[in-house]
């Protein structure tokens, strides 16, 4: 077993993994860039070492500085994540040349599995279904032609080298393809270097179910049960949840194998996840594979009671997987809800700032993983996940009735968060039924949201009488973390709300 | 104590008192039974009429908020014998308003030049913030008087970005 580990990575996926650490004896090593010194994840670990200014290719995609950090820690693995470097073959390459164990899967497995053409070529070998279409980039316009012909229409042409949106186009008609085409290769060339376009036959309203495999180093693969994705805006997953309301045992015995099937056929290891589209007729197709822990793996970890990040270290050093197929049990349903800092009133932007207050949930079947802590500036140089907020129960409406309540107790004061967006979600008919695609969220959020019943003005009445009740007992608003905002001034964090009399100051010479 | 209080733009009058552990509070003229502890810096627990409510404030250099359940609203209380409270409200728009930053960010791009006339909620300028881009609107017409910042300034919210006149 290992005595360190080094985490290559931020915010609460590094205090998530530097929690397994402590859990098993294993010290613990934090990176942190000059804008994350006091975040959450450094404090919580056994040693922590800088590695460069905020921007991610200066710091926590520094492979260089990574590996030197190893090396002075003596660390004898790496455990990358999700993002940053968790799924860069070059990285997973460097950990093995330089004698750190890379807690994942080989550099070769990912990258059969980081070329979406590729990988669709390997599973046409290995007689895996997946989305009718080419398993290779689009030489010609004619060649595209043919297949849509061949596939029917709609079609997808998709980039081979990436995703999020990019390099996509959706093509209705015959007349619309070759125009579609050169558009797709050139946006692709730009944003992924790469112009290698592929067709799929487009699936409307289809849902994304994802299997959660893990595989040792012995060749035995398991699979762990599916999550369900489709709540999604612009193409980033918002809330997830395990099991899938539509997946019923002996669909969910065939996707495990298929996906376990996938993992064999990429010689995988470690845990990794294999994406699904599912059709209206609950047709699955394999869409495309992640070799990483993903973000929503608590869910998974709730109706298993498995604990994957002490699995993959387990993995990863050697030891076989302690449990058969036929010993995976899933019992009872998870959501997970993703909070962000973003304004769900200003088109999501994000709200970095300072967290002036922070009441969090707890209580029966709610799990929190959070990076966020009061008193913290959310830094503007990185994707603004805070916190995920999972409610667990026996069923799928027990499961929503305590994570309705837990986003009633939870509270982020001084910057904006989407947790309004959760209740939103979770009190929708369609949601509570089950009745969504991936499509569903976005559909959600055009429609105009429900006026506030006749609470509101009584409410105004109570806030009138708060503003009383709070200038009497705290008038000046006197902010006790003002030293720890002036350390951090230098990294754009928000400045203390002043006494009354400064402010008063302020106003009346500016006028 | 009497107040004057503004909540979402609806003006209230309170008065309000603790003699020892009880509480006066009169909203509007109408007496209300209430009790009020401050749990923690920013939170209240009041009880009115046997409900109960945990209040937060969210209060930042330029304003307050107070929420509600899960409603926020924008709050603003004076006591109108004091200095601050005799400050004409009425002359407050039709004066210079200050563009603030609401967040800390990058300024990216200036739309207008000083001098120029611009309407309300025209964009002035360009704020990059977490690789998304946000323009900052005007919050009245008229003329800008004074641009504070320039291209590649980085900026820490409540930041004067300009001010309208």
């Amino acid at each position: 077993m290992f005595k360190k580990i080094l985490i290559a990575n931020r915010g609460e996926i590094a205090v998530r993994i530097i929690r397994a650490c402590r859990e098993k004896g294993i010290k613990s090593v934090a990176v942190y860039s000059d804008v994350d010194r006091a975040s959450l994840h450094v404090r919580k670990a056994d040693e922590a070492y800088a590695i460069g200014p905020a921007p991610a290719s200066e710091s926590y995609l520094n492979i260089e500085k990574l590996l030197d950090v190893a090396k002075q820690s003596g660390a004898e693995a790496v455990h990358p994540g999700y993002g940053f470097l968790s799924e860069n073959p070059r990285f997973a390459q460097a950990c093995c040349d330089a004698g750190v164990k890379f807690i994942g899967p080989s550099a070769s497995s990912m990258e059969m599995m980081g070329s979406k053409t590729r990988a669709r070529q390997e599973m046409e070998k290995a007689g895996i279904p997946f989305v009718p279409g080419t398993a290779r980039g689009l030489r010609s316009a004619e060649e595209a032609t043919q297949v849509a012909e061949r596939i029917g229409y709609p079609v997808m042409l998709k980039a081979a080298a990436g995703g999020g949106g990019k390099g996509m186009r959706l093509v209705e008609n015959r007349g619309d393809l070759a125009s579609a085409l050169e558009s797709a290769q050139s946006e692709a060339q730009r944003a992924f270097g790469d112009s290698e376009v592929y067709i799929e036959k487009y699936i409307a309203n289809p849902r994304h179910i994802e299997m959660q495999v893990l595989a040792d180093e012995h060749g035995n693969v398991v699979w762990l049960g599916e999550r369900e994705c489709s709540i999604q805006r612009r193409h980033q997953k918002v809330l997830e949840e395990a099991p899938s309301p539509i997946v019923d045992d002996d669909m969910r015995r065939r996707m495990g194998e298929v996906a376990v099937r996938v993992a064999k056929t990429a010689g995988y290891t470690n845990a990794g996840t294999v994406e699904f589209l599912v059709d209206q007729k609950k047709n699955f197709y394999f869409l495309e594979m992640n070799t990483r822990l993903q973000v929503e793996h608590p869910v998974t970890e709730l109706i298993t009671g498995l604990d994957l990040v002490h699995l993959q270290i387990d993995i990863a050093s050697g030891s076989p997987l302690p449990f058969l197929q036929e010993d995976v049990r899933l019992r009872g349903h998870a959501i997970e809800c993703r909070i962000y800092a973003e304004d769900p009133d200003n088109n999501y932007f994000p709200s970095p700032g300072k967290i002036t207050l922070l009441l969090a949930p707890s209580g029966p079947g709610i799990r929190r993983d959070s990076g966020m802590y009061e008193g913290w500036t959310v830094p503007i140089d990185y994707d603004p996940l805070l916190a995920k907020l999972i409610g667990y129960g026996t069923d799928r409406n027990q499961a929503i009735g305590r994570l309705v309540r837990a986003l009633n107790e939870y509270f982020v004061g001084g910057i904006k968060t989407n947790i309004s967006l959760f209740r939103r979600i979770l009190r929708d008919p369609d949601f509570q039924s089950a009745n969504f695609d991936t499509g569903y969220l976005e559909r959600l959020l055009a429609k105009p949201i429900e006026a506030s019943t006749d609470t509101a003005a009584s409410d105004r009445d109570i806030a009138a009488i708060a503003a009383g009740v709070f200038t009497l007992l705290e008038p000046a608003g006197v902010d006790s973390n003002s030293s720890s905002a002036k350390t951090s001034a230098s990294h754009g964090a928000t400045s203390d709300p002043p006494s009354g009399w400064k402010q008063t100051a302020r106003q009346e010479s500016l006028g | 104590m009497i107040y004057d209080v503004v909540i979402d733009g609806k003006n209230y009058r309170l008065e309000l008192e603790r003699k020892a552990a009880e509480w006066i509070c009169r909203l509007d003229g109408k007496p209300i039974q209430i009790d009020a502890v401050l749990a923690r810096r920013d939170v209240v627990s009041m009880i009115v009429n046997g409900r109960a409510y945990e209040i937060k404030r969210e209060q930042s250099a330029t304003d307050m908020h107070l929420w509600v359940g899960s409603e926020r609203y924008a709050a603003e209380i004076s006591d109108p014998r004091s200095f601050r409270g005799r400050k004409s409200r009425a002359g407050a728009d039709a004066g210079p308003q200050k563009l603030i930053a609401p967040m800390p960010g990058r300024i990216v791009r200036i739309l207008v030049a000083e001098k120029s006339q611009v309407d309300l909620g025209q964009g002035l300028l360009v704020v990059e913030a977490m690789k998304m881009q946000n323009e900052i609107k005007s919050p009245k017409k008229g003329i800008v008087a004074k641009l504070a910042v320039a291209p590649g300034a980085t900026v820490n919210a409540g930041d004067v970005l300009a001010i309208v006149e």
